[in-house]
C-alpha cells in the first residue's frame, strides 16, 4: 500500500475578517504585535481563527490538520519573539520576500515556555476522533539563523541552545501524528563546515523529543551536498524538497547519490503564486518524482505546498488546500493501480 | 548616459535669485488630510449617502489643497501628493487590463496589501494619469512632476500567473508605461519620475530595469526630464550599472542612514544628475535648516551643483502632515541658502575638484 498524505507546512493567511478585527484590536505598529501576553479579546479572535483554519482543512479533506499559526506575526521567528529571554529589535526582511518580522534578539538563557504547545492543545480540542494533528515548528538551524544572539556569544553554543529550546517546546506538545520542522535557512544559507554536524545534531535532538513522524521541510533552494549528507545522520522520518522554486535536478542528485529517509515530502503546490494547480497535474508530478528516484520506494509521500501559504490571498490558499487533498487521493490511486499491474 | 543635461533649466523659476540652481522637488506621496480619509470611509460604506459625485469633489479639493501646500513650501516642481492613489501598485493594476484582485496579503504584522495577480497578457486600456496631471497642472503655478510606479515593480509586486517569467511581464508593462508617458507628454508633462522600489530588494535584476527604461523612454523627447527613484537598499549593487540607464536623474534615499553610502557614488563618474534625499521620510522629527544644508553638501561629493536635485528621501505619506510640510519648507530654504553661498564662492565643491581635468 502506497501512502500519500496531503498536508501543509502551516502559517496560513488570516481570514479577511480577522485581518480587520485583529488590526483594530492590536494596531499596526511594531509594539502591537504578539508578545505571548495578549488580552482576552485578542485571544478570542485567534480562537475563532483557529476554528476557521481547522474547518477549512477538514472541508478540503487534508490528511493532517495543522493549527495554522494565525498568531505567528513574526512568521518562523515567532517561537522566539514571545520568549522572556528575547527582546524584539527592528523590522527585518523575511528571506527574499516583501515580508518583514521583528528581529528576535536573545539576551538571556532560552527556556521553553509552552507557547506553541498551548496553541496545539487548543487545536487538538477542535479535532474529531479520526483527525490527525500535525505540529509545526521552525527547525533549529533556521530559528537560530533568523535570530540575533546577544547572549551566548558563540554561534555553535547558540545553535545548541536553540535546539534545546525547541526540544523543550516539543516535549510539552499534546499527542500529534506528525511534526514538520521548517528549515528554509538550511538551504538558502546552508550551515558552513563548522556548523554542519551541529545543525544536524540539533535537528536530531528536536526530533528525538517526540514519538511522532518528523519531516524536515526545506524550500526556495536546493540542498548543498555536504549539508545534505550531514542531515542524513539525523534520525528523521522524511526530508521535504521544494519542487516548485528550487533546482529540482540538484535536489534529485542529492537524493539519488546520498539516499534519503524512508518517507519523503514533496513541495509541489506553489505557496507563493495565486495560480491554482490542477490536482491531476500535481498527482502526475508525484509520480514523476517517484520515477526520478528509482532506487527507493517510499512508505509515505507527503504532498505539500513548497512554502507556508500566508503569502496568498485567502481564497487561493483555500483552493490550494483542496488541490492537495485531491492530488494525494489521485496519486495514491494511481500508485495502487501501478502496484497491481506490476 | 544622461539623456539631456540641459532639460533641468526649464524648471528654474523666473524669480530665482541665485545664479546657482538646485532643483527642489519631492518623491511624490504626501499625508492625506484626515477629512479625505473620513470621506473615503463614507464613500466605501454602501449605506452612506456619500456617493461618486461627493467623492470626486472631495479628491479634487484634496488635490488643490496639497498642490498649493507644495507651492507654499517653495518647491520648484510640485505634485498633488498622490491624493487620488491609495497604494502604488494597486492604483495602476486597477487600470491595466490583465490584472485581477483576490484579496489582501500580509506584508508585516497587520499591514496588508491588495497584491494583484496577472492572469493574462497586460494591455493598455484607458489613460492612467492624464486626468490627474491635467488637473494638477491647471491648479499649479509651478511645473508639475508625475510619479509613475515602474514596470519592474508592477511585475515584481504581483502574482504572475500568465507569463513565463517576471522579466517578460516587466517588458510588456514597460511598453505600457511608455504609451502612458507619450500621452502625458502630449498633455504637457515635462517631468516624469519612475518609481522602482522593488529594485532595492532584488538589486541583481538591474539589467532588467535598464531594459525596461530603454523601452520607457523610446521616442520620448529629451526635453522631457526622466527621473528614477529607488528606495533605500544596497546601492553598491546597482552602481555603476545605473550610469548606463537612459535617465536624466537618479533619486536616492541616503539621509536615513546618514550618508553611509555616499562614497559608493563619489567615484567621479556619476553620469545622471543626482536627486539626493536630504530629509528623512521615516522620522517625524523635522531636521533644522542647518542640518539639511550639511546634507546637501554630501551631494556635492558626487556631482557639481548644476547636476544636483534636492528632494526628501522618499514619499512623505507616513509622516504627520505638519512634519511633512515643515520638512519641505526647511528643505527649500536650505537649498536656497546653499545656492547663495555657492554664488558667493563660500562652498567648496569636491565633485569638481576631484574630477580629473577634461584635457591638458
Amino acid at each position: 500500500m502506497i501512502d500519500v498524505v496531503a498536508t501543509t507546512p502551516g502559517l496560513y493567511p488570516l481570514p479577511d475578517w480577522a485581518k480587520d478585527d485583529l488590526s483594530d484590536l492590536k494596531g499596526h505598529q511594531k509594539h502591537d504585535l504578539i508578545d505571548g501576553d495578549e488580552d482576552a479579546a485578542v485571544a478570542d479572535a485567534y480562537a475563532d481563527v483557529r476554528a476557521d483554519f481547522v474547518a477549512d482543512q477538514r472541508d478540503a479533506g487534508l490528511d493532517r490538520i495543522v493549527e495554522g499559526q494565525g498568531r505567528w506575526d513574526d512568521m518562523l521567528a515567532h517561537p522566539l519573539t514571545v520568549q522572556e529571554a528575547v527582546e524584539t529589535g527592528g523590522i527585518v526582511r523575511y528571506y527574499d520576500n516583501n515580508n518583514f518580522y521583528r528581529d528576535p534578539r536573545v539576551v538571556a538563557d532560552l527556556d521553553a515556555s509552552g507557547d506553541v504547545a498551548a496553541e496545539l492543545d487548543a487545536a487538538a480540542d477542535l479535532l474529531d476522533d479520526g483527525d490527525a494533528l500535525q505540529a509545526v515548528l521552525p527547525g533549529p538551524y533556521t530559528l537560530a539563523d533568523l535570530a540575533t544572539d546577544d547572549h551566548y556569544g558563540d554561534e555553535a553554543e547558540f545553535l545548541d541552545a536553540v535546539g534545546d529550546f525547541l526540544a523543550g517546546e516539543v516535549e510539552a506538545f499534546p499527542a500529534h501524528e506528525t511534526l514538520f520542522l521548517l528549515e528554509p535557512s538550511y538551504v538558502t544559507n546552508a550551515p558552513g563546515e563548522d556548523l554542519n554536524e551541529l545543525a544536524s545534531k540539533a535537528i536530531d535532538r528536536v526530533a528525538g523529543a517526540t514519538d511522532a513522524d518528523v519531516v524536515v521541510q526545506t524550500y526556495w533552494e536546493a540542498f548543498e551536498e555536504t549539508a545534505y549528507a550531514h542531515l542524513m545522520d539525523a534520525d528523521v522520518d522524511a526530508v521535504g524538497f521544494d519542487f516548485v522554486a528550487a533546482d529540482r535536478e540538484a535536489n534529485l542528485e542529492c537524493i539519488n547519490e546520498l539516499g534519503t529517509a524512508d518517507d519523503i515530502a514533496l513541495g509541489l503546490v506553489d505557496g507563493q503564486n495565486t495560480l491554482v494547480e490542477d490536482p491531476e497535474t500535481v498527482a502526475e508530478r508525484v509520480e514523476w518524482v517517484h520515477d526520478q528516484i528509482p532506487a527507493q520506494a517510499f512508505d509515505t509521500t507527503y504532498v505539500t505546498p513548497n512554502t507556508e501559504t500566508f503569502y496568498l490571498p485567502v481564497n487561493k490558499h483555500q483552493a490550494k488546500l483542496s488541490v492537495l487533498a485531491e492530488a494525494a487521493e489521485i496519486a495514491a490511486a494511481d500508485a495502487a493501480e501501478t502496484e497491481v499491474e506490476a | 548616459m544622461s539623456r539631456n543635461p540641459e532639460n533641468r533649466e526649464q524648471f528654474r523659476p523666473e524669480s530665482h535669485e541665485s545664479d546657482h540652481f538646485l532643483l527642489t522637488t519631492v518623491v511624490g506621496s504626501y499625508p492625506k488630510p484626515k477629512w479625505l480619509n473620513r470621506a473615503r470611509d463614507h464613500f466605501e460604506d454602501d449605506e452612506h449617502s456619500f456617493g461618486e459625485t461627493e467623492w470626486a469633489e472631495a479628491t479634487d479639493d484634496a488635490c488643490r489643497v496639497i498642490t498649493h501646500e507644495h507651492e507654499r513650501a517653495g518647491l520648484d516642481t510640485v505634485v498633488d501628493g498622490e491624493m487620488r492613489r491609495e497604494e502604488m501598485v494597486e492604483f495602476f493594476a486597477e487600470r491595466i487590463d490583465g490584472y485581477e484582485f483576490n484579496g489582501p496579503v500580509k506584508v508585516w504584522g497587520h499591514n496588508y496589501f491588495d497584491k494583484p495577480s496577472v492572469v493574462e497578457g497586460v494591455e493598455y486600456d484607458e489613460p492612467w494619469l492624464v486626468d490627474e496631471f491635467e488637473f494638477v497642472d491647471d491648479v499649479a503655478e509651478r511645473p508639475v512632476k508625475v510619479p509613475i510606479t515602474g514596470p519592474y515593480t508592477l511585475a515584481n509586486w504581483a502574482f504572475n500567473e500568465a507569463y513565463d517569467d517576471d522579466e517578460a511581464l516587466a517588458y510588456d508593462l514597460a511598453d505600457l508605461v511608455n504609451e502612458e508617458i507619450e500621452k502625458l507628454v502630449e498633455a504637457g508633462a515635462r517631468y516624469i519620475q519612475i518609481d522602482e522600489p522593488a529594485l532595492a530588494t532584488t538589486p541583481d535584476d538591474h539589467a532588467i530595469v535598464g531594459e525596461c527604461l530603454e523601452r520607457i523612454v523610446s521616442d520620448i523627447d529629451d526635453e522631457v526630464r526622466i527621473g528614477l527613484h529607488v528606495c533605500y537598499g544596497d546601492y553598491s549593487r546597482v552602481y555603476p550599472e545605473i550610469n548606463d540607464y537612459p535617465i536624466d536623474e537618479f533619486d536616492v534615499e541616503l539621509c536615513n542612514d546618514d550618508y553611509e553610502q555616499i562614497d559608493t557614488f563619489a567615484d567621479g563618474n556619476f553620469a545622471p544628475d543626482l536627486a539626493l534625499g536630504v530629509v528623512d521620510a521615516h522620522v517625524a522629527e523635522v531636521e533644522p535648516v542647518a542640518e539639511i544644508k550639511e546634507n546637501i553638501l554630501q551631494g556635492l561629493k558626487v556631482v557639481p551643483p548644476e547636476k544636483l536635485t534636492i528632494s526628501p528621501d522618499c514619499g512623505l505619506k507616513l509622516l504627520p502632515r505638519e512634519a511633512a510640510y515643515t520638512k519641505m519648507e526647511n528643505m527649500v530654504q536650505a537649498a536656497r541658502e546653499v545656492e547663495a553661498e555657492l554664488d558667493a564662492g563660500e562652498i567648496d565643491v569636491p565633485a569638481v575638484e576631484d574630477a580629473a581635468p577634461a584635457d591638458d
